[in-house]
């Protein structure tokens, strides 16, 4: 009788905290929401979403090939050993770097010592260097979802071992790797510290990636932290947010679409 | 072929040396001007009067993680266990969805709801010389940011908690909670640690959300409404118009950051090892 009674209030008292998961997320969510909805004044948004987007495609253009490739060396070369036990460590290592180090880092290296100045360029390479943990890992994790016997009828079959994967591994892997990618566009998307000591805060159109260019986080923290306009910022969190909630939206559809040709 | 996927992997390795040769190599210099005792446990942060101590941030980054720690280690634990053990799947869906994109928020993002929410209502409750901009709010931002980390490898390791530890304990006459809370969070414990720590490192290396809540005075906190200034915080505002001595300064902070972030990684692969070999035990019984 006295078990019950104590598990019915510890029931009661685990649902109650979760539940403050949720609120939080629902607070942040409807607040930004609310006070957004009015404020999106895309015509002024213009600037930091084509810098945001040079950001994207330069930062995912250097990170992915060097992430996809380094996963499949891991996964389909690799036979342990030192060496690979020393690029864990460093994929780890990397993944726990606080963005502010790769921020100063990029500021030492690409500005000062590379000469690129505050740039989308520079903001790009520093950035490209934080989301390849998070290729490598999704890349790894799809690729050893492709069954064994795939690459075994591919090699008697007598393709050889670059045509297996090619042909055989990667295309099967994609959706995986896929998801990979939308994680590092939203890594980069959300991305504030690292880009602002290395892309600089230049408000207006980048004519090319040469030039510094602010990205729609690094907007939104300079209007918050100076308090230029609060309406801009809600408007500009709106506009942060609906893109996470679409990547988000993205991941799951793949993740689906993944389930179902797995069940089939 | 082969040599390109080498070399792929290896720009890993090539990478993390890089960066730490050159922070490290960055701060180094420093330590001609101020040793390393005075710059640890200095007071006074006055760049313009050329005197380095950052342990007011020192102090303000460890409170800062070590609550946010404490609050997210308890709400994050408690909503795994709901999710693994209590809720009905279709509902486990949609709250790990949510999970999910509340890993996804940008840090600004919350940031910036801090700066226009949480931050008044401190300011109104209890006042404060930041006018409620202040440790506490960090904290409080903070812990919300860790919890997708905390609650992900907790969710992880409960479930790899093999079942029949679960009829075992059943069959003994243990009630539920009694083998969630004697049996399954003792099996699933170095998988847990694994996230705590994961968390820890998150919300000591935090930036942007940081530097909007906690008000930014490079003051030793007296209480949790005083408004601080953390190590990270202390690179993002300054690096941009320092020099010279300063800017050593600031890589030197960079730098005993980079150490502390280092040592939680270590002790990171500690315990993912040790989680590994559990579950290796276990599929073994």
């Amino acid at each position: 009788m006295q078990v019950k009674y104590k598990d019915k209030i510890t029931f009661t008292v685990l649902i109650c905290i979760s539940l403050i998961t949720i609120g939080m997320l629902l607070w942040i969510l409807g607040y930004i929401f609310l006070k957004g909805f009015g404020n999106i004044d895309l015509v002024k948004l213009v600037p930091p979403i084509i810098a945001t987007l040079y950001m994207v495609v330069i930062g995912l253009g250097i990170a992915a090939p060097i992430g996809i490739g380094a996963a499949i060396y891991l996964n389909e070369y690799a036979k342990g050993g030192r060496f690979v036990r020393g690029i864990r460590f460093a994929t780890e290592s990397l993944a726990a770097v606080p963005s502010i180090l790769f921020g100063l880092f990029g500021m030492m290296f690409f500005l000062t010592s590379l000469k690129l100045g505050f740039s989308i360029l520079s903001g790009a390479l520093t950035i490209s260097m934080m989301v390849l943990p998070t290729l490598v890992k999704t890349t790894e994790e799809a690729l050893k979802t492709v069954p064994v016997s795939y690459r075994e009828g591919s090699l008697a079959l007598g393709a050889s071992k670059f045509a297996t994967i090619s042909r055989v591994v990667l295309p099967n892997a994609l959706p995986g790797i896929l998801t990979g990618v939308v994680l590092g566009t939203g890594r980069i998307v959300g991305e504030t510290a690292a880009i602002y000591l290395t892309a600089g805060t230049m408000y207006r159109l980048p004519a090319s990636p040469l030039e510094s260019g602010r990205t729609l986080s690094v907007h939104l923290y300079l209007l918050a932290k100076e308090g230029i306009s609060f309406e801009e910022a809600y408007g500009t969190a709106l506009i942060l947010l609906l893109v996470i909630l679409i990547l988000n939206l993205f991941t799951y559809f793949i993740g689906s679409k993944l389930n179902k040709s797995r069940v089939k | 072929m082969k040599m390109i996927f080498w070399l792929c992997a290896a720009i890993m390795i090539i990478v993390i040396t890089f960066m730490g040769a050159y922070i490290v190599f960055g701060g180094l210099p420093f330590f001609g001007h101020t040793n390393i005792i005075d710059f640890l446990l200095g007071k006074k942060w006055n760049p313009t009067g050329e005197k380095f101590g950052i342990f007011p941030m020192l102090i303000t980054s460890i409170y800062g993680t070590i609550g946010a720690t404490i609050i997210g280690v308890i709400v994050g634990i408690s909503t795994a266990i709901v999710l693994v053990e209590i809720l009905p799947s279709k509902v486990t869906k949609v709250f790990s969805a949510a999970i999910d994109l509340l890993a996804g928020i940008p840090s600004v993002i919350y940031g910036f709801w801090g700066l226009t929410v949480i931050v008044p209502i401190i300011d109104k409750l209890w006042g404060g010389k930041g006018a409620g901009s202040s440790l506490l709010a960090a904290i409080f931002i903070l812990s919300i940011m860790i919890l997708p980390t905390i609650i992900r490898m907790t969710e992880v390791s409960l479930r790899a908690v093999p079942n029949e530890y679960k009829e075992g304990a059943l069959g003994l006459g243990a009630s539920k909670f009694q083998y969630i809370f004697k049996v399954q969070l003792g099996a699933a414990k170095s998988g847990i640690m694994a996230g705590i720590v994961l968390g820890i490192g998150r919300a000591l290396g935090e930036t942007m959300a940081v530097i909007l809540v906690s008000g930014n005075a490079a003051i030793i906190p007296k209480s949790l409404v005083d408004p601080v200034r953390t190590l990270t915080a202390n690179i993002a505002i300054e690096m941009g118009y320092a020099s010279g001595v300063h800017q050593q300064a600031l890589f030197a902070t960079g730098m005993v950051l980079f150490i502390l972030i280092m040592l939680i990684n270590f002790l990171l692969t500690q315990f993912i090892r040790s989680a590994e070999r559990r579950s290796g035990n276990a599929s073994k019984i």
